[in-house]
């Protein structure tokens, strides 16, 4: 990375650190702590990713990074109060539900232990109870050396969400964060979260991204996930912003001996949205499964980069990425796969289509495979186009009209990403979000207790 | 219930169809048969209100009213239903949605109340029955993976449940065995009453001795050329099409 792939507002962020570093320690534990000068340092040679940066040739961050934000790096009184009446009652979706309010846990209790041992609660709590763990998982998987903005989240993150499944337990409850940002100031938030699930464990948790009020935001959040032997994990990250709001996430799966992931990041509505999904097949005879679906409308952007690593042999990997344009939005898709020379017997698929709605969108669809091993099954496809006419025909030709048919289509086209979720419940629910969203309805859980689209 | 005008149509720059004239009415079974390129599909897809095909002169008439005016919808709400040549696979729209979504379309302009959940089962069920499908084609998305003759059936029973008034199956034979060639033929004989009325376009007098037409037409280069009874298609199918277009050329 040379200095042309930095823009000269890195140094407003390196402003930022230096502004509020010592509060910042001052409430974080030891170790978290041990991370942040090397951070700063990557940080301040790596800089805000440029369109130069080849992982960000097709997203422009200028629009939301080069800005004046109120920084609020420490939890603040007013954002506890909001979590004190939260449930969500989603029905028949039996969860753990969490709140996360501009980056911070608020919680009174700082940690919950639920039956059989698992632990949920505040990311800083948790560094501090829970050394060893944090030890062997923190910071482990968050790291290259492609884009700065992982790093200055580890020089100045202090807060999010912990959770901890234990060898041999199977959390029956799906987790349920649901992570706001609400502020009557223009304000840029940075939480980390870290999830670790033991031996022959399974966990499901699902993030719920909303926006409740109208400002300017900017959120940077960083999630590391260690999937141990013969374990279960899925994500589903379901995100419904407003227009005004610039959300870039950075997840990292580890997995081992026999496990299986699913990534799935549904991204609904949102200004600028980035998933950056990165997976690590770490142990034989690993399973991961990518997924997304990106639904943008005006001048939305939506960008998913997902990169998988094959390092051992016998590991199979899945990505899905669907995505539907309408007036003058664009998105972008960039999927990787690294097969390693050992990495002997892997599968490695690839799949990303999108349907542009006007002459107006634009779709940058990008496969980067590099293969290093001989004996591997690995293919890509991506297609861009528009609704297919003799399909719209023939729904027509039953008596639906031309709008419902279109509806109808698209739906279909967007339900091939939602059939993979593993939770009956969320699929349902997500059906019906999407089915809104294309309607051009506001998409919001008719049951979730944050009215955020109200 | 059907009138066709002297209707000419092209497609882009080329000009299909040169002057049809047809009347069907109520009760009769009509076979269009021809040689390929003879303009058969393309009078279906005018018939459906397929956008590429435009209409250069005449008119057509269904039961009173200027079909040309009417959107694909429209025309399939009052009562035309087109069995595809080539049936469209829709990945992720099961056949339950689909349908529900077609018979209360129809209901709505009727001005009748959308079916209930149960009611719409109910339906499908008999309707299943009725033309012999697989219950397990009805819930899997449309046509998706099916077999040729699944395809095909599929049609017969989204005929079965829209109840067209005038039914136009457009090469529903081809690619058939003799079997899966039944079971369609059986499916369009059963749901056939006094009032509806069936355009059979075929190739081949194969699927004819199953449907049995009251009037055969010959097409021939954007024209009817012959009409006559049933006798003419197994007259076609032992001496072909040449004769024909020998007697067209010569006049």
């Amino acid at each position: 990375m040379g200095m042309s792939n930095k823009t000269d507002y890195t140094d407003r962020y390196l402003g930022y650190f230096d502004k509020s570093i010592d509060e910042i320690r001052e409430s974080s534990s030891p170790l978290v702590n041990s991370f942040r000068e090397s951070a700063i340092t990557t940080f301040r040679r790596m800089g805000i990713p440029s369109r130069k940066n080849e992982n960000y040739k097709y997203t422009d961050l200028t629009p939301f990074f080069d800005h004046d934000y109120q920084t609020s790096f420490l939890p603040r009184a007013e954002d506890i109060k909001e979590a004190e009446n939260f449930r969500c009652n989603v029905a028949e979706l039996d969860t753990h539900g969490i709140i996360l309010v501009n980056g911070y846990y608020p919680h009174a209790q700082r940690l919950i232990e639920l039956p059989q041992g698992i632990w949920v609660g505040s990311f800083n709590e948790a560094s501090k109870k829970f050394k060893a763990l944090f030890e062997k998982h923190y910071a482990k998987y968050a790291s290259t050396e492609k884009d700065g903005l992982v790093h200055l989240n580890t020089a100045m993150a202090s807060d999010g969400i912990f959770i901890y499944v234990p060898d041999n337990t199977i959390c029956e409850q799906t987790i349920q964060i649901v992570n706001i940002v609400q502020s009557t100031e223009e304000i840029f938030n940075q939480h980390r979260n870290l999830i670790v699930v033991g031996n022959n464990s399974e966990m499901t948790m699902m993030i719920c991204d909303h926006t409740l009020s109208p400002m300017k935001f900017l959120t940077n959040a960083v999630t590391e996930v260690s999937v141990g032997e013969n374990s279960k994990y899925n994500i589903i990250r379901i995100q419904n912003e407003h227009n005004s709001a610039g959300k870039i996430t950075h997840t990292f799966i580890n997995q081992e001996r026999n496990s299986f992931a699913s990534s799935n990041n549904i991204s609904l509505h949102g200004g600028l949205i980035r998933n950056n999904t990165y997976h690590f097949l770490s142990g034989e005879g690993a399973e991961t499964r990518s997924n997304g679906l990106y639904l943008t409308d005006k001048f939305q952007h939506t960008d998913n980069y997902v990169s998988v690593d094959h390092f051992v042999p016998n590991c199979s990997s899945n990505q899905l990425f669907k995505g539907v344009l309408d007036d003058i939005s664009t998105a972008a898709f960039n999927g990787r796969i690294y097969v390693h020379p050992d990495a002997q017997g892997t599968t490695a698929y690839q799949r990303n289509n999108t349907i542009l709605l006007t002459d107006d969108t634009k779709m940058n669809t990008k496969p980067h495979l590099e293969i290093y091993a001989d004996d591997v099954k690995c293919s890509h496809g991506a297609t861009v186009g528009q609704v297919d006419e003799d399909v719209l025909f023939y729904l027509r030709s039953r008596g639906i009209d031309k709008r419902e048919a279109k509806l109808m289509l698209m739906f279909g086209f967007a339900h091939d990403v939602i059939q993979d979720i593993p939770v009956a419940a969320i699929r349902e629910r997500l059906d019906n979000l999407v089915m809104q969203r294309l309607r051009g309805e506001l998409s919001r859980c008719a049951s979730c207790m944050v009215k955020c689209c109200e | 219930m059907l009138k066709i005008n002297n209707l000419h149509a092209t497609i882009g720059d080329k000009k299909i169809l040169k002057g049809i004239n047809l009347e069907v009415k109520e009760g009769e079974v009509h076979a269009i048969m021809g040689p390929n390129g003879s303009g058969k599909s393309t009078l279906a897809s005018v018939l459906a209100g397929r956008e590429f095909v435009k209409v250069t002169e005449g008119e057509i008439i269904f039961n009173g009213k200027n079909l040309l005016e009417l959107s694909p919808e429209e025309r399939s709400k009052e009562g035309i239903f087109l069995g595809f040549q080539y049936p469209i696979e829709i990945p992720g729209v099961s056949m339950v949605a689909f349908m529900k979504a077609a018979v209360n379309a129809h209901r709505e302009y009727k001005g009748l109340e959308p079916l209930s959940a149960s009611d719409f089962l109910k339906l499908m069920r008999e309707k299943k029955e009725l033309v012999e499908i697989d219950s397990k084609l009805a819930n899997r998305s449309v046509n998706e993976g099916f077999s040729g003759g699944e395809k095909k059936k599929n049609e017969i029973f989204q005929m079965a449940m829209l109840e067209p008034k005038l039914s136009i199956l457009d090469e529903t034979d081809s690619g058939l065995d003799i079997d899966a060639l039944r079971v369609v033929a059986n499916g369009v004989n059963k749901l056939k009453r006094g009032d509806t009325s069936s355009i059979v376009i075929t190739h081949y007098q194969r699927l004819l001795d199953y449907i049995v037409p009251d009037i055969v037409h010959v097409l021939y280069d954007g024209r009817i050329v012959k009409t006559s009874g049933k006798g003419l298609a197994l007259e076609l199918e032992i001496k072909g099409y040449d004769w024909i277009k020998k007697e067209v050329d010569q006049n």
